[in-house]
């Protein structure tokens, strides 16, 4: 306030701009009925935090300031109360992982005693490196803990070897997988030949025999090809799955073929949950370890490859005894001397070294009407109807044939090979990327090649995916005379009957009189 | 939008684990490449956007944008990531062409695909079909995909871009991230594309929305439901979100930083079946 004196007029118009800048401040003082806040003090937080960070132009953030003016009011002020918050999912997923890397047991002396040359681990750092040449690959931070998750796979089991096969993605999880190979004799888990299923059949048969016999359902079931055995075909190697590094490893069950062949007839994402069902038409036999499995099968068997020399077939073995002239066994050629990269970038200096599986889903075929000694009963039924045609046995490429082999699709290669670097071609390795399945990919330098798998587990196609239609209505019963209606006789084909049974019956009278008077009985009981 | 080429060494990182690696040769000569295609063509910032594999060769993609990073985009492709040429917007005939073509890029952008469309011709008793064949050059094919990923698997956190009052949309400088909460939300990442779905909804539905934040389509309505697939990794200090129309769209962001990027790396070509897979 000044103290000065004014004129009568001054002071009004004093008091009115006054009393304008109060009802002005009274304004901007009203709190808002919704936050409690005005613009007053809003203005004033605004400006003081333009002039403490001084932001290089600041006309053009002012609103996103006094945004967040007011985001930054509203401070839970329970926090005081609180006294242990949750802890976050990233540490709880930090402390399992902290597992990984915490050696148990140690001591000093017994670190001299492991013998670490024999371990089957592969060196899935320098893997990795090589992959990132090739612009494949996990990451590093990632890859090593992957590792030292297959190290605690390797501490806890006796393994021959043991490989890093790939990451598949699911839509609320990812798998990392592993590929592994007991020692023999070692795994516990081995699974047992199904012999139930034969019992059931028995059973059912005995019980329809009284009575009436009801039509019985001429359908038979085709006949599953039984599993391969456990350490051969697609059933090699076992895949052990977890959803994270230091995650638990969960096995997967062996495949059947029925599983491959559903597998090949839908097209569905994993979900990253292993005991989630896969609703899928047809109707997949299995929840999604045995989809996942499956799938894991089919990419092997497509996509896996090594450079040509590297393995060879045994000569020594019982090769020739096999009827179906295919090998299904080789070793490494420790005669290799590898191939200078230039060469690899050629596919044909490729070959596969896991078995195709065939159509009917095994890697060795199996003929479905070899049946003699399971089911005596029913193999007695099957003599007295037709045998259906001996199936041709199916047949496909061999082991270790180059990619230059494979099926085109649609007219392009179904690989495409390429140097990792194109300016410093003297340390460059070749990789193979597989066009049938996205996400295979091999790299080749001089004696070491290694293959991996990222990505969503799907094969690609050109067309659209066509659903397996609905199979045609079956017929419910054998047509037979004893179920099939006949039309009534008219009564005109009545008459014409009994004309034909007199005339008949005049060559013998007795007989005729006999039926006369039938007939004529017939007739009264008819009138 | 893609990762910046500023920091490209550290955002490639995080979308490792989505299968997306460049190798250090890549990483070294985009650097230096994309800066001198920045000035060349003087870009406001140009951002690296994936690659598209072919059967041959491959195409890595950039896009250079103007002041408006909505609007004034570029794309520019290349086969080494060294030398860049310049993408010709594609144009309505082109999309048409891209919904027939099939088959997987081939590396050479000169190369035709055919593309078949079938029409009944004469009447009744004289009916056939016949074929019009119709030619797509890759390059132009290369981009009509390009478009459409941008439009369909493109995204960007909430508020990580807003509407300025001239109609020009900036980077938000004080965008600080999403929580960790807001980040499990599908309704916090937006479509990077002029907003379709929110013009359709009713304006008293607008009124709610904060018009310089919410000026984008959000991907929860996206159709078929479920085709995004959100995870988190490292427990939850990054966020991925992939999408399953577009295999091989994968966007990161870490939750409470302002660090997000988008990238593309894959067959370029739709996924199709993709009812048939949820």
């Amino acid at each position: 306030y000044s103290t000065r004196a004014y004129s009568v007029q001054e002071m009004s118009e004093n008091t009115e701009i006054e009393q304008k800048f109060q009802d002005a401040k009274a304004y901007l003082l009203q709190s808002s009925t919704k936050s409690g806040d005005n613009v007053y003090d809003h203005l004033a937080k605004v400006l003081t935090r333009l002039l403490t960070e001084r932001p290089t132009d600041a006309v053009d953030v002012l609103e996103d300031i006094s945004r967040l003016e007011k985001k930054e009011k509203f401070v839970s002020k329970t926090d005081t109360i609180i006294d242990k918050p949750e802890k976050s999912t990233e540490t709880k997923l930090a402390e399992i992982q902290r597992g990984l890397y915490i050696r148990e047991g140690e001591e000093e002396e017994n670190i001299g005693d492991m013998d670490e040359s024999e371990t089957p681990l592969p060196n899935l750092l320098e893997l990795s490196y090589y992959f990132e040449q090739a612009g494949v690959g996990i990451g590093r931070e990632e890859t090593y803990r992957i590792w030292l998750a297959l190290k605690q796979l390797v501490e806890k089991y006796a393994l021959e070897s043991i490989r890093f096969w790939g990451k598949v993605f699911g839509i609320e999880q990812n798998y990392y997988v592993a590929e592994l190979k007991f020692q023999e004799g070692k795994d516990e888990e081995e699974p047992e030949e199904e012999e139930e299923a034969e019992e059931a059949e028995k059973e059912e048969s005995e019980e329809n025999e009284e009575e009436d016999p009801v039509p019985k359902s001429t359908f038979k079931a085709p006949a599953q090809a039984p599993k391969e055995l456990y350490g051969t075909g697609s059933n090699k190697y076992v895949y052990y799955v977890c959803n994270a590094p230091g995650k638990p490893w969960t096995r997967l069950p062996n495949v059947t073929p029925s599983q491959i062949s559903g597998a090949r007839k839908i097209r569905k994402y994993l979900t990253g949950r292993l005991d989630a069902p896969v609703v899928s038409y047809p109707p997949f036999p299995g929840n999604e370890a045995s989809y996942l499995r499956a799938q894991i099968a089919r990419i092997s068997a497509g996509t896996h490859i090594s450079p040509i020399g590297y393995y060879k077939f045994d000569e020594e073995g019982e090769a020739e005894g096999e009827e179906d002239g295919g090998r299904d066994s080789f070793i490494q050629n420790e005669e290799f001397e590898g191939l200078p990269s230039r060469e690899l970038i050629d596919t044909a200096n490729w070959v596969h070294h896991v078995l195709h599986i065939l159509p009917q889903g095994r890697t060795k075929w199996w003929n479905p009407s070899q049946k003699g000694d399971d089911d005596p009963e029913i193999g007695e039924e099957e003599e007295e109807k037709e045998e259906p045609d001996m199936p041709e046995p199916e047949v496909g490429p061999q082991l270790l044939t180059p990619l230059t082999e494979d099926f085109e699709i649609d007219g392009q290669p179904a690989w495409t090979a390429r140097s990792s670097s194109n300016l410093v071609t003297q340390f460059a390795c070749a990789y193979v990327r597989s066009n049938l399945w996205p996400g295979a990919f091999a790299f080749g330098t001089e004696k070491k090649f290694e293959n991996i798998y990222v990505g969503w587990g799907q094969k690609y196609s050109v067309d659209n995916l066509n659903p397996v239609l609905p199979p045609l209505p079956q017929s419910e019963y054998v047509s037979g005379p004893e179920i099939t209606e006949t039309e009534d006789p008219t009564v005109l084909q009545e008459e014409a009957l009994k004309k034909a049974q007199e005339t008949s019956g005049d060559g013998e009278e007795e007989q005729s009189d006999e039926d006369k008077v039938e007939a004529d009985e017939d007739e009264d009981d008819e009138d | 939008m893609g990762i910046e080429s500023n920091r490209l060494l550290v955002d490639i990182e995080n979308l490792a684990f989505s299968g997306v690696v460049l190798s250090i040769e890549q990483r070294a000569a985009l650097q230096t490449s994309l800066t001198i295609t920045r000035e060349q063509y003087k870009f406001s910032k140009i951002y690296f956007w994936g690659k598209i594999l072919g059967t041959k060769d491959d195409y890595f993609v950039a896009v250079g944008v103007g002041e408006n990073e909505l609007k004034n985009r570029r794309f520019l492709y290349s086969h080494d990531c060294i030398r860049w040429k310049l993408l010709n917007p594609p144009n309505e005939e082109h999309f048409n062409k891209l919904k027939i073509v099939k088959g997987r890029f081939t590396g050479d952008p000169s190369h035709e695909f055919e593309c078949k469309t079938y029409r009944l011709v004469g009447e009744g008793e004289e009916e056939h079909l016949e074929e019009d064949i119709t030619l797509l050059k890759e390059e132009d094919r290369l981009a009509a995909v390009i478009k459409s990923i941008e439009s369909e698997a493109l995204v960007v956190p909430r508020s990580a871009f807003i509407l300025q009052p001239t109609g020009q949309v900036v980077r938000n400088r004080l965008f600080e991230g999403l929580s960790v909460n807001e980040a499990a939300k599908f309704g916090n990442y937006f479509h990077f594309r002029d907003a379709i779905l929110l013009e359709q909804k009713s304006p008293l539905f607008r009124a709610d929305l904060d018009k310089a934040v919410d000026f984008l389509d959000p991907i929860n309505e996206d159709q078929p439901e479920g085709c995004w697939s959100l995870q988190f990794e490292r427990g939850s200090a990054l966020a991925l979100l992939k999408s399953l129309k577009w295999p091989g769209a994968s966007f990161f962001h870490v939750p409470e930083t302002s660090s997000f990027g988008f990238s593309y790396f894959g067959v370029g070509e739709e996924n199709k079946d993709i009812p048939f897979m949820l």
